[in-house]
């Protein structure tokens, strides 16, 4: 190689680490809130860390294939959500298919009967749910619902974003957050109000 | 007619969740919004709603362990 050769060779390998480190540098500051979305899909902390890892290792091994200026705390969810699927997830079919007759009101209406007290103010009705009846009732969500609305209603994504991620189509995002949301809602239900 | 009409509240109730994920046709939030303020029962209901949403939200906002965090930048490449 001649001298101007290696010189725009070694001008070429300083700028894609510099691509490279920003890539990196960028993406561990979503690391919060790529840990949040994690924490909710799976069920222990322990599990959550791993796939965190995992996510990330994978991540800075493919950093080439994130196309900048596009959306990278969703690209980096869609490693995490493939990556939780192939550990197996695929092999357990979502039971929950029978019809949920419960309507969107539904929550609220036992709240309010079970306080006896129609007056009550509608954000003091939401302090009778603790923290511990939503992150279980959250657990129970069966995965292919629970994946949505945690990827919209905890990490703040779009139907759009969610549909890329989860590879599905958008309303197949509606029809399951719809549907996640009322077992949510069944499930905290029965914890604070006794089964049905 | 009359009787085949659907109940405004069990409508107001439908459109709920595509109303506070703000993705109704501009007719469908007019009409929505109509209804909801002249009727208390629904807009309770929705009041309601909106603060179940931010309690889930505020109750899975759990820290990353510190331990994590150092786990991912040494996953960096070495410079």
């Amino acid at each position: 190689m001649s001298g101007t050769e290696e010189e725009a060779a070694a001008r070429r390998a300083a700028a894609e680490a510099r691509s490279r480190v920003r890539f990196e540098e960028e993406a561990l500051e979503l690391s919060d809130q790529v840990y949040r979305v994690a924490r909710r899909l799976v069920s222990s902390r322990e599990e959550a860390e791993d796939l965190v890892q995992e996510t990330y290792a994978r991540a800075f091994r493919s950093w080439r294939s994130f196309t900048p200026g596009t959306n990278l705390r969703a690209w980096l969810l869609r490693i995490l959500t493939n990556l939780n699927i192939d550990r197996g997830r695929r092999k357990q079919r979502t039971p929950d298919e029978q019809p949920l007759e419960e309507s969107d009101y539904f929550l609220y209406n036992r709240l309010e009967q079970a306080s006896r007290d129609g007056n009550a103010h509608e954000e003091h009705v939401v302090e009778r749910l603790s923290q511990d009846d939503i992150v279980g009732a959250l657990s129970i969500v069966p995965h292919d619902f629970r994946d949505v609305v945690v990827l919209v209603d905890i990490g703040d994504f779009t139907y759009q974003d969610a549909a890329q991620i989860l590879d599905i189509p958008i309303g197949t995002v509606m029809s399951r957050l719809h549907r996640g949301r009322r077992i949510l809602k069944r499930e905290l239900a029965d914890r604070t109000t006794g089964g049905t | 007619m009359a009787g085949y009409e659907i109940d405004p509240c069990e409508k107001c109730e439908e459109v709920m969740q595509p109303f506070l994920d703000r993705v109704l046709s501009d007719a469908e939030l007019r009409e929505a919004e109509e209804h909801l303020a002249g009727c208390a029962y629904c807009a309770k209901r929705y009041r309601f709603e909106q603060s179940l949403r931010q309690f889930v939200r505020k109750c899975c906002e759990e820290e990353m362990p510190p331990e994590l965090k150092e786990k991912l930048a040494a996953l960096r490449t070495p410079l």
